[in-house]
């Protein structure tokens, strides 16, 4: 594979990506891109920017190695990169603190989100908070249900939670709503979109923030093995943490990319959130991509145990990593997630998030294939906390 | 010559605006939108925009959405509603029928199957809403090699580069939305859309529509003084979804309200005439 270089100027990986939005959105979406386009370049953002992500966000992340996890399988040398110990508790926040960056230095003093877990929610209303922005988020009318904890985490940050009522109530119609509030408040909002979906530029700018992970995880590795990793295990929903991880590896034929979509009931059952493993191409949000739909191109409800991955589409560049063969997806269903969770949190001490917890159990299973000798990263996207009611529900567990 | 075409010509040698209601088919059941898309025509409707239902409406607020979810539990594809236009042809072969809707269920369908088996149920013309002309020129092309106009929207926010590609790719006419915001949302400011059509039609000799956020007969008339086509849709979507389960009342309730604008508007355009006439 020659030196990557996409998207191409209008927002294309190969057939996928691009701009599919309604005309009154063409203008803002172009005014984005410039912005993007303008201070990615310029050295005083990127400094602000590294600053904040060490001071306020807390980066570089530790890699750790799971030295009991390792042994526990009996396969590879696996690595846990801890996004988990992030400020806010995720990955979400590396691209936040990027997206309200950029909205400050376009004069838009309103931040507006869509949120599925509530983490990106989260994640911008704390920059929201420390930049003095207006904020508002959207939350399908189940999840609030669902992530209780984060609503109410979002307001003590100052923001508006706004429940969505339409269509599925999940993370797909917030940010149908998202998009309409955009189109009525383009004047003074900035739209954080929190994954590597949506209207070009947002699929390769997220990436780009995201890419920190990456980075980190190489220069890291470096340091403690002097050499590249042989696989990288990520779990995708819209695909944030993991398009952060593989993309400064993509140049690097030997390092085995692997993405885990949540296989929910079962890939069988047709209740689950796998576009990749099990779905068709198709238009959503902005973009041209893997889609959970019916046979008339409407878009179907997924179910996850985990709200994070509970998405219908998926960011374009993991469609076209897929169809290149530069990448692998597999499926996790909830049971295997939630043994995944309980086994990092007794055998490591660290009590993953039920997104993360799809690539772990995809990571053991991998590992125990794979020589001793070999070395594997696991994105571990986020911590559990969140996931505890959950969690304990599934136990018969009232807290 | 097309159908929406010889319509719009029909028209301006008439004197008369066009009126162009809209209503979501399959709501709020699929038996009943040809009888619907009849009633408006005799009501006075001079062309109609038939939604197609989807999933994710996005450019559209709360009263559409609702009714593309009804339609959507009525199990409405995009199949049924060029079902529901070819059978609506068999006793109306003049009023232009455009499909309005999201990219998606056409994907699904294949551009080519989708022209070809619209342009033989008798549809005159396609509106994607979320189908910029960077995107479209593949179902453009699809389109017009069956006869079919695409109907592109205009926006507050279009810059004049913007809106001279656009009038270069659309053909039967343009559509100006009204307001920056979803469909049915309010606040319209008038004289600001009189002066952005203004300066549209010196891109385009294209008939030029306005549509969003239009709901009484009084709006309607002001439009037309300066449009050549009014959208209504959120207004006219209401009315079905308060009397949902019944149609008698729908039917009577559409008729009085596509009168009420119908009249509106054609007083408006004899006033228009008056006035001209007095100043000649």
């Amino acid at each position: 594979m020659s030196a990557y270089a996409l998207p191409d100027e209008r927002g294309h990986f190969g057939v996928y990506g691009g701009v599919f939005v309604a005309e009154t959105l063409m203008q803002p979406v172009t005014e984005l891109l410039a912005a993007y386009e303008k201070y990615k370049q310029d050295p005083e953002f990127q400094a602000e920017l590294d600053r904040d992500l060490a001071y306020y966000v807390g980066r570089p992340s530790p890699l750790y190695f799971a030295e009991r996890l390792t042994q526990l399988v009996g396969g590879t040398r696996i690595y846990l990169k801890r996004e988990d110990l992030n400020h806010t508790g995720a990955h979400k926040i590396n691209n936040t603190v990027g997206q309200a960056l950029l909205a400050k230095r376009m004069g838009k003093p309103r931040l507006i989100a869509e949120t599925g877990a509530g983490q990106h929610g989260v994640a911008t209303a704390t920059v929201a908070a420390r930049l003095g922005m207006e904020c508002v988020v959207y939350m399908g009318t189940e999840d609030i249900q669902r992530q209780a904890i984060n609503v109410y985490r979002m307001k003590l940050l100052g923001a508006e939670v706004v429940p969505v009522e339409s269509g599925s109530k999940t993370l797909k119609d917030a940010l149908n709503e998202a998009m309409r509030d955009w189109v009525a408040h383009v004047d003074n909002t900035f739209y954080v979109i929190g994954t590597v979906a949506g209207p070009h530029p947002y699929p390769a700018m997220v990436r780009d923030f995201q890419a920190i992970i990456g980075h980190e995880t190489r220069q890291q590795l470096q340091q403690l093995e002097g050499r590249l990793p042989d696989a990288l295990v990520a779990c995708v929903g819209g695909g944030s943490n993991a398009m952060g991880l593989f993309y400064p590896f993509l140049n690097d034929a030997s390092v085995e990319l692997h993405g885990v979509e949540a296989a929910g009931d079962g890939l069988e059952t047709g209740h689950h959130a796998a576009p990749l493993c099990d779905g068709d191409v198709g238009v959503l949000h902005g973009n041209r991509t893997y889609l959970m739909e019916t046979e008339d191109g409407q878009i179907i409800e997924t179910h996850s145990i985990s709200a994070g991955l509970d998405y219908p589409g998926v960011g374009p560049e993991h469609a076209w990593l897929k169809d290149e063969g530069r990448a692998s997806y597999s499926a996790i269903d909830d049971k295997e997630a939630l043994e995944a969770f309980h086994t990092l949190t007794r055998i490591e001490g660290i009590i993953p998030a039920l997104e993360s917890s799809h690539a772990v159990a995809y990571a053991i299973k991998l590992a125990a294939k794979m020589p001793k000798d070999k070395i594997m990263v696991v994105n571990l996207s986020g911590r559990g906390d969140k996931d505890i009611h959950t969690v304990a529900a599934l136990g018969g567990i009232k807290l | 010559m097309s159908r929406i075409e010889t319509r719009f010509a029909d028209l301006k040698q008439r004197g008369r605006k066009a009126l162009i209601p809209f209503i979501t088919a399959g709501d709020p059941a699929k038996d009943i939108t040809v009888t619907l898309m009849h009633i408006l025509v005799q009501s006075g409707a001079d062309l109609l925009e038939l939604g197609v239902p989807f999933s994710d409406p996005m450019a559209d607020g709360p009263v559409i959405q609702h009714a593309s979810e009804r339609a959507l539990v009525n199990g409405t594809s995009l199949k049924d509603v060029l079902a529901m236009v070819a059978e609506f042809r068999k006793k109306d072969n003049d009023t232009p029928v455009i499909l309005m809707g999201y990219l998606n269920p056409i994907e699904a369908l294949g551009y080519a199957e989708f022209a070809d088996l619209a342009s033989q149920a008798g549809v005159d013309g396609a509106l994607t809403v979320d189908l910029p002309p960077e995107e479209g020129q593949e179902l453009v092309a699809a389109l017009q090699q069956q006869g079919l106009d695409t109907i592109y929207l205009l926006a507050p926010t279009s810059t004049a580069e913007r809106i001279q590609r656009i009038a270069d790719m659309a053909s039967g006419f343009l559509y100006y939305v009204s307001l920056k915001g979803v469909t049915g949302a309010g606040n319209l400011d008038l004289s600001e859309v009189r002066q952005r059509l203004d300066s549209i039609r010196r891109h385009t000799g294209l008939p030029l529509g306005v549509g969003f956020g239009i709901n009484s007969p009084e709006i309607a008339a002001e439009v037309s003084t300066f449009a050549d086509a009014v959208v209504v849709g959120s207004a006219i979507v209401k009315r079905i979804a308060e009397y949902e389960s019944s149609p008698d009342v729908i039917m009577k309730e559409l008729q009085t309200f596509v009168g009420a604008l119908r009249q509106a508007m054609d007083t408006a355009a004899v006033n228009d005439k008056q006035t001209c006439g007095g100043q000649g």
